[in-house]
């Protein structure tokens, strides 16, 4: 793991998996694969794989948590042991604690919370294989698993990455690209609203090159929100066409 | 002013239905003067109001509904009842003994107890109060036989039918007294396990193909052909 590369882009413009600067990695998405969750779904983004889950809303325990307004919105973002190559210890980490209520905030505009006061609805995010980008995915699994649960929303919410690696601005960065890499913007939409919900970056980036990481990151959005919907729609298309071929026969 | 979606088409959260002089109706909601929706279900409009069916939603008490629930708690004066809800529901002491409750003499586990499953109507619920529950009515009351299913509630409406259709097809086909309970849970009783499960088998198929026409002349002819095989088994 420690065998740094040289160069993350070579010369014909190409990168470690052999993408071009401004395509993504291969997204499957999969809708109710949890029986026992309210709603659930489950992502792969390249070779990141990860499971989202929702129950609720329901009776917020302990009972002080709640809100007279509103539903209370919980999420966990937890990595499985087994997810990247050095054993993680399954205690929540500080990242993942952090990641949770990033990704809390940034599902809640999305959620019409005000309609079930005095309830919790829970969020469980468990990422079963990282590899760079799990924020973004995992976001885009559990708006997935909270729209198949029936919770109200005003939108899906998508996540998608950009970045910077060789002092070229790319789309959605892997593990390695990440971390020897110059700058990571993550960042949520709501595609039908034309919102932002999540915006974060950390490295260096000139405004221009800023500019151009959060245009490639929207666009990479918008192609995974498609998919998304195609997603939740299979679910139940599936079912009609068995009855087609039942009527038929 | 252009309606986007046609009728019957499926739809996912935030998805934009209908621009200018329209009404909200159920699980949609209004932005801008844009009608977007907020549940994956089947777009439905009728005159300027337009509804999306949700596919898969939970419970919402609402009084005067009658629901099936599940005794989860005894409590002094009364029962705490599971309706299948994210709002748990409260059942009166005197409003089951139909008198004033003497705690001296009443054993309320021996009335109702954790487990016990009533059918039930809502008297009242808010926002800021749970759901209150009464059985002091014909046809209220303990359940003592018969099977329980759950479904979605929001299909309830479809396991009824235009005007009851559906429901009384099952009715007649199986022989079974069939309560629906509007929080999804489904009491069926019949004079024999055969039947029941026949109601059962027929009223779950209803839930996975809820979205799809033709579906009252499709479980006639399922009820109907599962009994003639029965028949000739029995031969």
């Amino acid at each position: 793991m420690n065998d740094k590369p040289e160069k993350l882009i070579d010369k014909k413009g190409l990168r470690l998996d052999g993408r071009k600067a401004d395509e993504m990695r291969p997204v499957k998405l999969e809708v109710g694969v949890i029986s026992n969750a309210d709603g659930s779904a489950y992502i792969e983004h390249g070779k990141n794989k990860i499971l989202a889950a929702v129950y609720g809303p329901r009776e917020v325990h302990p009972k002080h948590l709640a809100l007279q307004d509103r539903t209370v919105l919980k999420c966990r973002y937890h990595m499985a042991p087994f997810s990247v190559q050095e054993r993680k210890s399954p205690a929540p980490s500080r990242r993942e604690v952090e990641l949770s209520k990033v990704i809390r905030e940034c599902l809640e505009p999305a959620v019409f919370m005000e309609y079930y006061p005095r309830t919790m609805i829970d969020v469980f995010i468990e990422v079963l294989q990282a590899d760079g980008g799990t924020r973004c995915a995992s976001i885009t699994a559990a708006a997935l698993a909270l729209a198949d649960s029936g919770i109200p929303m005003r939108d899906l919410v998508v996540a998608c990455a950009a970045g910077k690696v060789d002092n070229t601005v790319v789309l959605d960065l892997m593990d390695t690209e990440d971390k020897m890499g110059a700058a990571d913007v993550p960042l949520a939409l709501m595609p039908n609203l034309n919102a932002v919900t999540l915006l974060q970056m950390d490295g260096n980036l000139t405004r221009e090159e800023f500019e151009t990481a959060v245009n490639l990151a929207l666009d990479g959005c918008r192609k995974i929100y498609a998919m998304q919907k195609e997603a939740l729609k299979t679910k139940y298309v599936n079912v009609s066409e068995d009855t087609k071929e039942e009527a038929e026969d | 002013m252009p309606i986007l979606l046609e009728k019957r088409q499926l739809v996912t959260p935030g998805d934009l239905i209908a621009e200018g002089d329209y009404i909200a109706g159920e699980n949609t909601f209004a932005e801008n003067n844009k009608i977007y929706a907020a549940r994956v279900g089947i777009v439905e409009y009728e005159n300027k109001r337009v509804d999306v069916v949700a596919l898969k939603a939970f419970y919402i008490p609402r009084a005067g509904d009658i629901v099936i629930g599940t005794i989860t708690e005894v409590g002094f004066n009364g029962w705490t009842v599971d309706i299948n809800s994210p709002y748990i529901a409260l059942l009166r002491a005197s409003d089951v003994l139909s008198r004033p409750f003497k705690p001296q003499k009443d054993d309320l586990p021996q009335v109702l107890d954790a487990g016990d499953l009533v059918v039930a109507k809502i008297v009242s619920y808010d926002r800021t109060h749970d759901p209150q529950l009464t059985v002091a009515e014909p046809g209220l009351g303990k359940i003592t036989r018969g099977q329980i299913i759950k479904i979605t509630p929001t299909k309830i409406p479809r396991v009824i039918g235009r005007k009851g259709s559906m429901i009384s097809t099952i009715k007649q086909e199986t022989g079974c007294n069939i309560i629906l309970g509007l929080n999804g849970v489904v009491l069926i009783t019949g004079k024999t396990l055969e039947d029941e499960q026949l109601a059962t088998r027929a009223i779950l198929k209803i839930e996975q193909e809820s979205h799809t026409s033709g579906l009252t002349d499709r479980i006639t002819q399922m009820l109907r052909e599962e009994k003639s095989k029965r028949e000739e088994n029995k031969k």
